[in-house]
């Protein structure tokens, strides 16, 4: 009889049976893209997890897994769960001081990293992790004269000689596990406080992965470059869940600074990107437009005129009159074709993002230019997966329906709740924790405020617990003022302040790629980030976003009051490095009201300069203390228009 | 500080009386040093102190008028760059040699000439040898670029590329011809503190991965002390100090030319 597909060695054993010679992995290494089939990955997979059996790896052990997006360590992953082991990815850009925490609290024994950067970094904190005490190394470069490290060759050399000794035993260990067995630990990006680590089964990720691939027709012939941190819950679900479940083809680029590039290469069929990314792309694009000569800056200019009017509509196949089907076809065969070309996304089915909010005219570029591109929700709890936009009723300010299995309700604060397969069994040693977030009906609390719109989809307004109320008893939601700042190109980053306050005011991150080139364009010198955010020009521009967050706000109902009346540009970008950010580029509110105390004062006591002095963490690790005197400016505000509400 | 492993081996290459001049100005005058087998070997000095002049005459381009050079046993008045480069030399210069127009890509299988034996007939139809060679070159080439970490720019044109990474493709480059010994002219200078941090270790990885002896002329005395196994002072055109880091940080007249003596 056939054993249940109920778990992913499983799932793997099967791909390995089914389709043996269907390409699995590929990694482009050497500028060559290298396959591997679905039974050299089977086969691999094994002489891993007898490896680290022959290393001492039992049971309920935790591996934690550190470097970009490599095959051997998506692999590892499968061999630890093969021995009923529990991967724990980690985010590999985080300094030695974040990797203690979660060292210390997953209690790791086992590693599995990538080179000599994330080994130098795990010894760095093995000091204060008295756990830690066998580490394996994918790329040997540097690490010769290491010692007490192994190999990812020895290790696969010493599995191969386990399992010669030892005929039948992964088989034996494969078929121990159970889909309620917890198949990985991801640690919360911890926004508020410290990380959590969520461990979801087996069957979690698998009903969160079949409820995805069905809803969106997934299966083996489609294709995913793999390049977002391997410890976001995202990655895991599309890049190893996902991937096991459908049996299609996962693209590892060749480094962290070629993916546009293996985008290009790869084209592939479904895609995932956090909004920054597609923001970044179309930045580009931008840029490349206006260096380019007249005539093609008039045919993009007036195309994409018309793909603004008609281009979503026809992809959301809503009626469309036959005239401007046809403006569109010429505009498809002669801009959007060759445009979708050039961002690799020629064969792309469904695209997704999630995890910020999107700006109006980013999510309409995608899609005017024949881009699926939706949207979804979900969080590290419910394995990225409780809301997903349907191909046919895709909307810029909702989220979605709740995804095939899920449940959901809106409680009586507002606060949204889901419930279903995908649910996580636990927070690792935080029963407290769990028993908060889950109640006695099941229900896990989002943390997040919402409300379900017309047509049934969700509509996010902010954290639940960032919501707050103005002095005059107006509800203040920062998260969402925050991002109608940040759609504008020229603002990265921005945190608004006034729970408690009479009136609204905010930091503001300008891009240094956008508002740079701007500068150069018209002949204005900067040195660099500090010096250019400095620049009452740049105040002027910054001013004009707001003046244009402030006339929207202004219609919003309720939300009129919160137009921000005074903002500031901060003198250094908000950088996960100094804590302001998490590792997933969420700002850490609390901590940076904190740190820019004297500043939010001095907003709110009309002052018009403020003296600051920050410490500054450099990527090489130095730190210094920077100083500046930062300007304080005026936004203009609008009446409340009525009418329409928020 | 030097393992045996390092900077412990046979002398490969010495340098014995050397005088250049060019007309009645001295560039160098009277030098002696040797390098030895897998050492990080650096030559510094005040500008005008002779190291470019000193690289140039270990690489054939000048000619000393007085001395002799050994290299592998071989004695000899002078070298000749074409067989210094048959011999396992490779060398970066000060400024930028790299082709502006080319390829990231190119530029480095340039660094392939030497090895590639099939004639220009073959080479222009892609045939038989003209194929195999290329394609084995082009996977050397590819090793460098991985380990130099310049994948991304693989088909960006030099000339469009900021100074640091200019820097690293001349080493991918140099690295490209398996040289035994390389030669850096100033690797460093222009860079950002980062920018140097990632060369040093460059330069590190090299030595160690492909044993290649490495002679290096640097400005920046920190970035020399904490990478050379042994450090050659040049002052005016004179040899005024030569021993490992510690030795030479610490000798009197290498102080007075770097920082000058009290009048």
């Amino acid at each position: 009889m056939e054993p249940a597909q109920d778990t992913f060695p499983r799932l793997l054993m099967q791909h390995a049976r089914v389709r043996p010679e269907h390409p699995a992995t590929r990694e482009k290494d050497l500028g060559i893209w290298q396959t591997w089939t679905w039974r050299e990955v089977a086969d691999e997979v094994r002489a891993i997890a007898c490896g680290l059996a022959a290393h001492g790896f039992t049971r309920g052990m935790h591996l934690a897994i550190v470097g970009d997006n490599r095959p051997r360590l998506y692999w590892a992953m499968l061999a630890a769960q093969a021995l009923g082991g529990v991967p724990v990815p980690m985010y590999q850009d985080a300094p030695a001081v974040d990797f203690v925490y979660v060292l210390n609290d997953a209690a790791i024994a086992y590693a599995i990293v990538e080179d000599q950067e994330q080994v130098d970094k795990l010894l760095e904190s093995r000091p204060e992790v008295p756990t830690l005490a066998h580490i394996f190394y994918d790329d040997p470069r540097g690490l010769r004269h290491y010692e007490g490290l192994t190999a990812y060759d020895q290790l696969v050399a010493d599995g191969r000689a386990f399992d010669r000794d030892h005929p039948g035993w992964y088989e034996a260990e494969v078929a121990k596990g159970s889909s309620d067995d917890v198949s990985v630990m991801l640690y919360t990006s911890g926004t508020t406080g410290r990380p959590k680590g969520v461990r979801a089964s087996h069957a979690a990720f698998i009903a969160a992965a079949k409820g995805g691939c069905e809803f969106d027709h997934l299966d083996a012939s489609d294709s995913v470059l793999s390049y977002l941190p391997m410890a976001w819950v995202g990655d895991h679900l599309f890049s190893v869940a996902q991937w096991l479940v459908a049996g299609f083809t996962i693209n590892c680029p060749e480094s962290g600074d070629t993916v546009m590039t293996d985008l290009r290469e790869i084209g592939p069929t479904y895609y995932f990107a956090p909004p920054r990314v597609f923001e970044n792309l179309l930045t580009q694009v931008t840029i490349r437009m206006e260096d380019a000569g007249a005539l093609k800056r008039w045919l993009y200019r007036y195309f994409m005129g018309v793909a603004r009017r008609c281009g979503a509509e026809i992809l959301g196949g809503k009626p469309v009159p036959l005239a401007q089907r046809l403006h569109y076809a010429i505009g498809n065969a002669l801009v959007y074709g060759p445009l979708r070309n050039v961002l690799g996304m020629s064969r792309i089915r469904v695209a997704y993002t999630a995890g910020a909010a999107i700006g109006p005219d980013l999510f309409r570029f995608y899609r005017s230019i024949g881009i699926n591109l939706k949207q979804l929700y979900g969080q590290t709890e419910t394995c990225a997966y409780a809301c997903l936009q349907p191909d046919d009723d895709v909307k810029l300010d909702a989220v979605g329906i709740p995804a095939p299995g899920v449940e959901l309700k809106i409680d009586a604060g507002g606060e949204v709740l889901v419930r279903g397969p995908m649910l996580l069994t636990e927070y690792y040693n935080r029963p407290d924790a769990t028993a908060e977030s889950i109640d006695a009906e099941g229900f896990f609390h989002t943390g997040d405020a919402g409300f379900l719109d017309d047509s049934g989809q969700l509509k996010i307004i902010d954290r639940a617990k960032d919501v707050g109320k103005l002095a005059s008893g107006a509800m203040f939601a920062p998260n969402y003022i925050e991002n109608k700042l940040k759609f504008f190109a020229h603002i990265k980053e921005a945190v608004a302040f006034g729970d408690g306050r009479d009136r609204v005011c905010a930091f503001v991150n300008i891009d240094m790629g956008s508002v740079g080139n701007w500068a150069e364009r018209r002949g204005l010198a900067y040195s660099g980030y500090m010096d250019l955010a400095a620049k009452p020009e740049v105040y002027e521009l910054v001013r004009d976003c707001v003046d244009k967050v402030n006339a929207e706000l202004a219609h919003e109902g309720e939300l009129a009051q919160s137009q921000v009346h005074r903002f500031l540009v901060l003198h250094k970008e908000l950088d996960p490095d100094d804590d302001e950010l998490t590792r997933t580029r969420k700002v850490r509110r609390r901590f940076v009201a904190e740190k820019y105390a004297v500043l939010i004062d001095a907003m709110y006591a009309g002052r018009d300069v403020q003296h600051i002095e920050t410490l500054v963490r450099f990527e090489d690790g130095r730190s210094r203390m920077v100083a500046a005197d930062i300007v304080i400016a005026d936004a203009k505000t609008y009446p409340a228009v009525s009418g329409k509400a928020a | 500080m030097t393992g045996p492993a390092r900077g412990g081996g046979e002398v490969i290459l010495q340098l014995e009386r050397i005088s250049l001049a060019f007309g009645g100005v001295k560039a160098l005058t009277d030098i002696s040093f040797d390098v030895r087998e897998h050492e990080i070997r650096a030559i510094i000095g005040p500008n005008g102190a002779g190291k470019s002049s000193m690289l140039n005459v270990i690489n054939g381009v000048y000619r000393p008028q007085e001395g002799t050079i050994t290299f592998r046993g071989q004695v000899r008045r002078d070298m000749d760059s074409h067989e210094v480069a048959k011999n396992g030399i490779a060398r970066t210069f000060q400024n930028i040699a790299l082709f502006r127009g080319m390829s990231v890509l190119d530029n480095i299988m340039t660094g392939r000439n030497l090895k590639m034996k099939a004639g220009i007939f073959e080479q222009a139809i892609w045939f038989g040898r003209a194929k195999r060679e290329e394609l084995a070159n082009r996977l050397k080439v590819e090793e460098v670029i991985d380990f130099l970490e310049i994948q991304h720019i693989r088909k960006t044109p030099v000339g469009r590329l900021p100074y640091g990474l200019q820097k690293r493709v001349e080493l991918a480059r140099a690295l490209a011809a398996e040289p035994t010994l390389l030669l850096l002219d100033e690797p460093m200078a222009g860079m950002n503190v980062e920018e140097k941090q990632d060369m040093c270790r460059f330069i590190l990885d090299v030595n160690e991965q492909y044993g290649t002896t490495i002679v290096l002329i640097e400005h920046d005395m920190g970035v020399v002390m904490d990478i050379s196994d042994r450090v050659v002072v040049l002052d005016y055109g004179k040899k005024i100090g030569d021993g490992t880091p510690d030795e030479v940080r610490a000798d009197k007249a290498v102080i007075a030319a770097y920082l000058g003596v009290a009048h």
